[in-house]
């Protein structure tokens, strides 16, 4: 028997992966792709809690999600472009002279 | 009808004076001096015209016309004038004595480079005495008792490339301010308390009505803390010890306003205000014995000095003594009138003591003088009245109001007369000395700074106002001067036993300088006569020494100690404190940020996690 309980086990160990590869990793592709994991995996508990509510709204909001996250790997990924131009590198810790 | 007109041009000429002097000509010598003469001399007749009027009608008309100057709900000061018998006076002896001593700055600051600057400042005080005078409320009053005080510094130390000078400028200001401290909390006080109905004021005619509903001790507290005024700028004991120091300035300075105005005006006041002064017995002791003690302190240290500026210096503040104890035992009319005659006579003696000072090329060192009568006959014959009027030799001006007062201490209080006749007859010992040495006895073969043969007589611009006032010292006790000032009280007559004892010490005063000085002499032969006494007068009474001790020991001490503890606990403690707080907060924390996106992110999720926990806990 499916529960919500398994689907939210599902989404949370989603996203502590996603966490981890946000954290760890240190190609700037990897940690755009750790992002994306983030947003399916709350995307996953927001349909979970719809279909298990009846509330059509949570499944309305992960459509908003997923433009946005659309938008987001655009922006992330002209961002690394540029990046590689500039530093011939996507390595996240080469990224360091913001700093004191 | 007297004219207001007459009167506020009276008031402002100086002042348009001294701001034409300043924006004009401050590069020409003789157009300044010029400007300035006009200043006064407009003053002068217009003060003539106004008395003329004043004194038609019989009694005199009082005249008081005011401008609203500030006006808040509680407090309304007023700018304006109080015209009467005592202020028209009083405005004479300014603007005519300030004529003639204006006039004989011309010839004495001719030869300085920077004498339009000396008489923008002299019109600049002129204006403020005027001021002084026709105040008709204490605020005004106050402004214009502190613009004569600035006057009085900037013209102290006139010469300020002289560190003297420029020191007895700062001396002379800052004695003043702590007595005008004393004078402001009288003038708050006595307003706080002048509500009986209509408001307070600071109006003197309104001051009148209120004074006899006032409690007496209060009251005598105001007139201790106004007296403090008074013992400043009339430089009573124990804050005389300016005026001696003052003796920098240019003497035309030292004779206007360190002798006949500025240092009178503490006189004027308690006259003008002596009905605040008259209802408290204890504040007027306190002020006759101050006199008293001042005059016959200054009668001492005149036998001692050698400075010829600093003798006169001395014997003003004697003679202001017994101006403040004749108002302290309750006659304004005799102060005054002394205040009158002294102003002649003391100005005479300042220019003849410029008159020299001029000829001998800035020597002021009586030792370095003699015999100079047969060089400059007019000088000397007219500084010879000034002494003889100075010393009360009949029938000379200072003969009549100094027998008045005399008779007043002779009437009222013995110890006091006593006091004063023996200061009395040390003025004729220490104004004799003078004489004799600088103008008698055989002319030297030389002098110190000039050769004998450039010593001359002064200029005509400068031996004219000698001669003007040395008229007026003559012929000052029969002018009727006591029914002028004061037109409702019965004149006096002579008291002619007070008058012969006064002329007989006098004279024996007199008479004792000349055995002792009579006689050409290269030195001063009293240090030896004097022995240990001598170093004491020498050291004026050790004040100037106690109150440097003070302010070197006691006042520096402290002065450091709060300089130590402002830097150790309020600059280092608390401002560097908090700076360094700041500071080393920033340098620690700022290696938070390294720049990794990475570690950004790790620190937001750590946060989220224990935000997370926090709140799982609560609920």
């Amino acid at each position: 028997m499916i529960t919500l309980g398994t689907y939210l086990a599902l989404s949370g160990i989603i996203f502590s992966i996603g966490l981890v590869g946000v954290t760890i990793s240190r190609n700037v592709i990897k940690v755009l792709l750790s992002l994306e994991l983030l947003l399916a995996a709350s995307n996953l508990s927001f349909v979970a809690f719809s279909k298990f509510n009846g509330d059509y709204s949570g499944q309305l909001i992960v459509f908003f999600v997923i433009l946005v996250a659309a938008a987001e790997v655009a922006i992330g990924l002209a961002i690394i472009v540029l990046m590689y131009r500039h530093l011939s590198t996507i390595q996240a810790d080469e990224l360091r002279t913001m700093k004191w | 009808m007297v004219s207001s007109h007459l009167i506020w041009i009276a008031f402002f000429a100086p002042l348009f004076a001294c701001i034409l002097i300043t924006l004009f000509s401050l590069r020409d010598k003789t157009s300044s001096s010029l400007i300035a003469i006009a200043g006064i001399l407009t003053s002068f007749v217009c003060s003539c015209l106004v008395f003329t009027q004043i004194f038609q009608t019989s009694p005199p008309v009082e005249l008081q016309q005011s401008l609203s100057w500030i006006h808040l709900d509680a407090l309304s000061i007023n700018f304006g004038f109080l015209m009467n018998p005592l202020a028209i006076m009083m405005l004479l002896i300014v603007t005519g004595v300030g004529s003639a001593i204006f006039i004989y700055s011309r010839g004495y600051m001719a030869e300085d480079p920077s004498s339009p600057r000396f008489f923008a400042f002299l019109s600049l005080f002129a204006f403020s005495m005027i001021g002084i005078v026709l105040s008709n409320n204490f605020i005004q009053l106050f402004m214009f008792w502190e613009l004569v005080g600035l006057s009085s510094y900037l013209l102290i130390g006139f010469w300020y490339a002289k560190p003297s000078a420029a020191d007895a400028g700062v001396k002379a200001f800052l004695v003043n301010r702590l007595s005008d401290f004393g004078f402001l909390c009288g003038i708050i006080l006595l307003w706080s308390l002048s509500d009986i109905g209509q408001g307070r004021s600071f109006q003197f005619t309104e001051l009148i009505n209120v004074i006899p509903h006032l409690d007496p001790h209060l009251l005598t507290i105001v007139a201790l803390l106004l007296f403090c005024g008074v013992i400043g700028k009339s430089a009573q004991i124990p804050l005389h010890i300016w005026l001696i120091d003052a003796m920098e300035g240019p003497t035309p300075v030292s004779a206007l306003i360190h002798a006949a105005t500025m240092v009178a005006a503490g006189i004027y006041l308690l006259a003008r205000t002596f009905f605040i002064f008259a209802p408290s017995t204890t504040a007027l002791t306190f002020i006759a014995y101050t006199g008293a003690i001042t005059s016959l302190m200054a009668a001492i240290l005149a036998i001692v000095e050698n400075d010829i500026k600093k003798i006169l210096a001395y014997s003003t503040l004697s003679q202001l003594g017994l101006m403040v104890m004749a108002l302290g035992l309750g006659g304004p009319m005799q102060g005054m009138y002394h205040l009158t005659t002294h102003a002649f006579f003391k100005a005479l003696l300042f220019l003849g003591a410029g008159s020299v000072i001029y000829a001998l090329h800035h020597e002021q060192n009586i030792w370095n003088m003699h015999g100079l009568f047969k060089k400059m006959p007019i000088t000397g014959f007219t500084f010879l009245v000034g002494t003889l009027a100075l010393c009360g030799i009949f029938p000379f001006s200072g003969f009549w109001s100094k027998d008045a007062i005399l008779a007043l201490a002779y009437q009222n209080n013995i110890v006091l007369y006593l006091i004063t006749s023996l200061a009395s007859g040390l003025t004729a010992f220490y104004m004799g000395r003078l004489w004799w040495v600088v103008f008698w006895g055989q002319a030297p073969s030389f002098h110190r700074r000039a050769n004998e043969h450039e010593i001359h007589e002064s200029p005509a611009v400068m031996t004219v106002p000698l001669i003007f006032l040395a008229l007026l010292s003559a012929i000052g006790g029969f002018l009727g001067i006591p029914q002028l000032l004061f037109p409702q009280q019965a004149p006096e007559d002579l008291n002619l036993k007070v008058a012969i004892i006064s002329s007989v010490v006098a004279v024996l005063g007199l008479g004792f300088s000349y055995m002792i000085y009579g006689k050409r002499s290269q030195n001063d032969p009293l240090p030896t006569k004097l022995g240990g006494f001598y170093t004491i007068l020498k050291n004026k009474f050790y004040f100037d020494t106690v109150y440097g001790w003070y302010v070197d020991r006691i006042q520096q001490t402290l002065a450091l100690c709060l300089a130590w503890f402002e830097n150790v606990f309020i600059v280092r403690g608390g401002v560097e404190g908090i700076t360094n707080l700041a500071r080393s907060g920033g340098k620690t924390f700022r290696y938070l940020q390294n720049g990794l996106v990475q570690f950004y992110a790790l620190i937001f999720i750590l946060g989220a996690v224990f935000l997370f926990l926090l709140l799982s806990k609560t609920l």
